[in-house]
């Protein structure tokens, strides 16, 4: 085929552009997504039992992943087209990591190592390490539906942020279970789970967004 | 057309072609496709690819563009986008064609500026055989619309269709010819 052949086919009767508002979808895929993820909580391990309710760090597990949650779906809906920059922002998103592991480190350097056990692997690091990923599946899902949409060129970057995304409302989901009350834990536990979903993104993102 | 066209001149014009204007488009693309076709072959002559290859890249970028052209936002660069997409595909075609991309250069501020207006060669894609790809109904509404020039509602009359369903077949037949096309592992 010549390509001026191709150019009288696009040309020909070329209906006007309809926007997709981009924002618009990728707030229904977190809406569903992080809606999913919650009631998949609610439905497995359940909301923590009232009396032991503690609000300060019910509210920095929630810092540690919203931060996330917000910085990775600006990236996203840049990513979403083609050509827009972001190496700052991509780089932004490490800062929730370093800032936890830091608070992390100072917490444990205030103890004496014989507590680091406890603080560390908590009463439920198992059922951490189990339902961040699992409640990550369907808003990792939701996300790769909004970017199909889109036109993502960068397939390897793409992916692990949809999948940061996705375990950061996975983690959220879990935190109102989360029975571990300790700066450490989130760290390691949470730090390392939304970590590996992203890894998983990045390695699924070729395969899934490819266009 | 021999001067470069700027980042301004084919922002205006995707800006006009995105209203509907057919003309307009039309010459958007064509400057695109001589930006395109110097761009791709720059970069595949560094890996002993021939003009043919390099059409194969020009016609399928073109079509990504028309199948994701809602992705442009008018705030941003043009080229940019541009380049964004015609990188994608070159990196694309080299990873299923089994060439490292590890030579393909990533300079950002690099820009299509460069023209290549030769045109002659073909390229390895066979419209009828993609078309043959394609269901019936959708098929028939393509070759309607697209590639005889009826009006929509004409087509709509000719194949018992409401104009809509017509758009969507259209929009539809497009987007499977654009995958099609990047599915194709041409050695």
């Amino acid at each position: 085929m010549k390509t001026d052949q191709l150019i009288d086919m696009l040309s020909t009767n070329v209906d006007p552009v309809k926007t997709v508002a981009i924002r618009k979808t990728l707030s229904l895929a977190l809406l569903i997504g992080g809606s999913a993820a919650f009631c998949l909580m609610l439905g497995t391990v359940g909301l923590r039992r009232e009396l032991s309710w503690s609000w300060n760090f019910l509210a920095l597990k929630l810092l540690f992943t919203v931060s996330l949650i917000g910085l990775g779906t600006a990236l996203l809906a840049k990513l979403a087209r083609p050509g827009q920059k972001n190496a700052k922002l991509s780089a932004l998103t490490l800062l929730p990591f370093i800032v936890i592991v830091l608070a992390g480190s100072i917490a444990l350097a205030s103890h004496t190592p014989m507590a680091w056990g406890k603080m560390l692997l908590g009463m439920n690091w198992f059922t951490c390490l189990f339902c961040i990923p699992l409640f990550a599946v369907l808003p990792f899902v939701a996300l790769i539906w909004f970017l199909r949409k889109g036109a993502p060129t960068e397939l390897k970057l793409t992916g692990a942020i949809a999948g940061l995304v996705a375990g950061a409302l996975g983690a959220t989901a879990y935190a109102f279970h989360c029975p571990d009350d300790s700066i450490p834990f989130i760290a390691v536990w949470y730090g390392a789970m939304v970590a590996l979903c992203a890894s998983i993104g990045s390695m699924l993102g070729p395969r899934l967004l490819r266009w | 057309m021999d001067v470069t066209s700027s980042e301004s001149e084919l922002r205006a014009l995707m800006l006009a072609a995105s209203t509907g204007d057919a003309s307009a488009y039309r010459t958007l693309l064509e400057r695109l496709s001589s930006q395109l076709r110097a761009f791709f072959k720059n970069k595949l002559v560094l890996m002993n690819r021939g003009a043919v290859e390099a059409e194969d890249l020009v016609q399928e970028a073109l079509f990504a563009i028309h199948t994701h052209r809602h992705t442009y936002d008018p705030s941003q660069p043009f080229t940019a986008w541009v380049y964004a997409i015609a990188r994608y595909k070159l990196v694309d075609f080299l990873r299923r064609t089994k060439y490292s991309t590890r030579n393909v250069p990533v300079d950002e501020s690099e820009e299509l500026t460069a023209r290549d207006n030769y045109a002659g060669v073909e390229s390895s894609l066979d419209l009828d055989r993609l078309l043959e790809t394609l269901t019936p109904k959708v098929k028939r509404v393509i070759q309607y619309v697209k590639l005889d020039g009826l009006s929509v509602s004409e087509a709509a009359n000719r194949c018992g269709m409401s104009e809509s369903a017509v758009k969507v077949s259209v929009h539809r037949g497009l987007k499977s010819l654009a995958l099609q096309i990047s599915k194709e592992g041409r050695p």
